[in-house]
């Protein structure tokens, strides 16, 4: 179907049936009961579950296949961001031209940074891609203050021209829109104790980020993408062949920035505003992260990585002392307080820490990450065979 | 001119810190052919252990104080450091005054414990993982260091001062016969660029003039031969890591006093350094420590009023833009070697 193998179409069918059905699946906890709080099932986190699906998605193709290690991506995102949002000032709050120019404009920033970065390999590259980014973050917050808002940050305003919509009335606030259907729209189905909200953002996010994950299997399967494992693998030998493999690694580096100007784009539909911190180095890193901890190379990877990431993130720093409490109180005094204290840095504004543990013990122990790790608990059920399986399967780990 | 030798002098101490965390990164990567993205954190645990110091030197306890009496005419309750009871109340002051300084001695067996735990616990496992492997490895590492600094001290920055005598300004403008008030540079900048550069100036005269420091740079120009001879290299190695880790550690100590110590000052310093070591060439020591000066001389002079007016922001980025520039046309580096990095 749709030119795809049957197992990809199958990856495809798991990916498209958990999108249609996450409302139902984030929330599996009734309504008023202790575990409501560890709900993900709201219009917020599952559109940037899937956005950053989207960006991580993207990442692999770079780096998954051709292995240049890109520290700047959160450059693209932010650039898409500031293109989306002009276009909401200035033509209409309708998200299409938002979302279309955002991927150019990263694309074409996306362009000319790869065209400079990609003379260089390994870590020459890394630190060329950082420097770029860092250097957008700097003049954001500087001097392009007239063009990003500086610090503040843009948003749509009621005065702004907007010339195909027409003038609001006064009390009326701008909003996303896709042909009048607002992305803030929602619809909650109340089953029993429990209430499930359909979004309408969310799902336009979420058939967006469909269509990128079968663009990119067909690039997966695509002879480019076979010539860009043969960069990753040695690119000498390909040089030796007399290939060029500069346009290769190009196209790889600018269609990857499109998925992270088209991120970015569907991150101001979803909440109209955006702020230089999304261009920060800690913003390349995540993704970085999100694409090794869901496995690098892989199809399904980045998009469990990111939803992974993104879904601890919002758990684990909602816990706080009382809840901790709540959870040890069937020990003893003593025992109780101890485990609190042990757990107690790990979780609430101590995200970051657990993020950075989390991080290195999938580097350390799970190089091809919980893809591989799930190849690995399949393989000691089903024996030996499975390794073999693993090899040709639809997942091909990192390294 | 008098602006000119300013913001040279501005420079040199941002461009001693970069010089030297620059430097503890090359003769990591140098020997271990590893990158080191927790160099940072290296710094800050550094900039952390001069404020720990000062902490522990300053513990009180309670006394009261019969000879004074609070505003309700009770006996007055003060805080008493440790320190008084040990050496007296003169000697303690002076000693709580020179806290900065005395960190050095603290630091440094504390940093040299931290690299060689960080090596033989992590790194030594990555030596055969490629690069990408290493970068993300120690980059988890700088964030797991981060955020237990953080945990501990707080999200705040932590004034730590330097000690009195070093508090105010000296006036180079007189000394050079310039107008007084012309060229006005802190003492404690200057104390930090003269550390620098005997710190700089040792790890040279080490690596240089001992039979140790030959062995090591045999081992970088050729690991496998000097294994071959019976010369266990990989214990070295680890020892160059611990100073390097110890170099950047007190690139932190005594960069308290200048900007007070923030968790997250190790990967500002981070982002900066890896530029640094890419324009001085990889591998390349005397390059790193070149690199370093002139690229915080350079960014001191990109932030002249003037300068702003023609070219707004330049500051901001000035760095990168040299960065990109010599990475495009000299792509070693300003003083890289053939065959390092090269794949």
């Amino acid at each position: 179907m749709f030119g795809l193998t049957k197992k990809d179409t199958t990856l495809l069918i798991i990916v498209a049936v958990l999108a249609i059905f996450a409302p139902f699946i984030l929330n599996p906890f009734p309504e008023g009961s202790a575990m409501a709080q560890f709900n993900a099932g709201y219009p917020d986190l599952m559109q940037r579950l899937v956005i950053f699906g989207i960006f991580a998605i993207g990442f692999n193709i770079l780096f998954g296949l051709t292995g240049y290690l890109s520290f700047g991506h959160a450059a693209f995102l932010g650039v898409g961001s500031y293109a989306a949002i002009w276009m909401m000032k200035l033509l209409t709050m309708n998200v299409i031209p938002a979302i279309m120019i955002s991927v150019i404009v990263a694309g074409l920033f996306s362009l000319l940074v790869g065209w400079i970065s990609l003379r260089r390999s390994g870590i020459y590259f890394s630190i060329l891609t950082l420097a770029f980014a860092q250097m957008s973050y700097s003049l954001a917050y500087s001097v392009l203050t007239p063009i990003t808002g500086g610090e503040t940050g843009l948003q749509p305003k009621v005065d702004d021209p907007r010339i195909l919509d027409g003038a609001l009335q006064s009390g009326q606030t701008p909003r996303a829109n896709l042909f009048g259907l607002e992305m803030g729209t929602s619809y909650e189905m109340v089953v029993g104790n429990w209430v499930f909200t359909f979004n309408a953002g969310y799902y336009i996010a979420a058939i967006v980020m469909l269509l990128a994950f079968y663009l990119s299997i067909r690039i997966f399967r695509s002879p480019f993408g076979m010539m860009l494992r043969a960069v990753k693998s040695n690119q000498q030998r390909l040089n030796y062949t007399g290939l060029n493999s500069k346009p290769y690694t190009l196209a790889a580096f600018v269609i990857s920035g499109m998925y992270a100007g088209l991120a970015g784009g569907l991150l101001v539909a979803m909440d109209t505003q955006v702020g230089a911190e999304r261009m920060f180095w800690t913003a390349s890193g995540e993704v970085v992260l999100m694409t090794i901890l869901g496995g690098a190379g892989t199809l399904i990877g980045p998009v469990l990585g990111a939803g992974f990431i993104k879904y601890m993130e919002n758990i684990v720093s909602k816990i706080n002392k009382s809840i901790l409490e709540q959870w040890f109180a069937f020990m003893p005094d003593g025992m109780e307080d101890f485990f609190i204290t042990i757990v107690y840095p790990f979780i609430g504004k101590g995200w970051h820490l657990t993020l950075g543990l989390m991080f290195m013990m999938v580097v350390i122990f799970l190089p091809g990450g919980l893809v591989q790790g799930g190849q690995k608990i399949a393989g000691l059920f089903r024996g030996k065979k499975a390794s073999d399986d693993a090899a040709d399967g639809k997942t091909t780990p990192a390294e | 001119m008098d602006a000119i030798i300013l913001q040279v002098l501005n420079g040199l101490d941002k461009g001693s810190a970069y010089a030297l965390i620059a430097l503890g990164l090359t003769l990591i990567f140098g020997t271990l052919g590893v990158v080191n993205f927790a160099h940072g954190a290296l710094f800050m645990i550094g900039a952390f252990c001069a404020v720990t110091l000062s902490r522990i030197l300053t513990l009180s306890h309670t006394i009261i104080d019969d000879t004074k009496t609070d505003f309700l005419g009770n006996p007055l309750k003060v805080e008493v450091p440790y320190i008084y009871d040990i050496f007296g109340q003169a000697t303690g002051d002076v000693i709580i005054d020179w806290a900065v300084p005395l960190s050095i001695l603290f630091s440094i067996p504390v940093m040299v414990a931290i690299g060689f735990a960080m090596e033989r616990g992590l790194i030594k496992h990555f030596y055969k993982r490629p690069h990408a492997d290493q970068i993300l490895v120690t980059f988890g590492l700088a964030i797991v260091l981060q955020e237990i600094i953080k945990y501990f001290y707080g999200a705040n920055p932590i004034p730590t001062p330097a000690p009195a005598a070093f508090t105010g300004s000296f006036d180079f403008g007189a000394m050079l016969g310039f107008d007084p008030n012309t060229i006005i540079y802190p003492y404690w900048r200057l104390v930090y660029f003269a550390f620098s550069a005997i710190i700089i100036g040792a790890v040279f005269a080490f690596l240089q003039f001992t039979t140790f420091g030959m062995v090591v740079r045999a081992g970088m120009a050729d690991r496998e031969t000097v294994g071959l001879l019976g010369i266990n290299i990989d214990k070295r190695f680890t020892i160059m890591f611990g100073i390097a880790a110890a170099v950047a550690g007190l690139a932190g100590v005594m960069y308290a006093p200048i900007n007070s110590p923030n968790y997250h000052m190790g990967m500002d310093f981070l982002v900066l350094s890896f530029v640094v070591v890419v324009v001085g060439g990889m591998g390349s020591l005397s390059g790193a420590v070149l690199a370093g000066f002139l690229l915080g001389i350079l960014e001191s002079f990109a932030s002249m009023g003037a300068v702003l007016e023609v070219l707004p922001g330049i500051n901001q980025i000035i760095i990168y833009l040299v960065a990109i520039i010599i990475l495009l046309t000299r792509p070693r580096g300003l003083m890289g070697r053939k065959g390092v990095m090269e794949e």
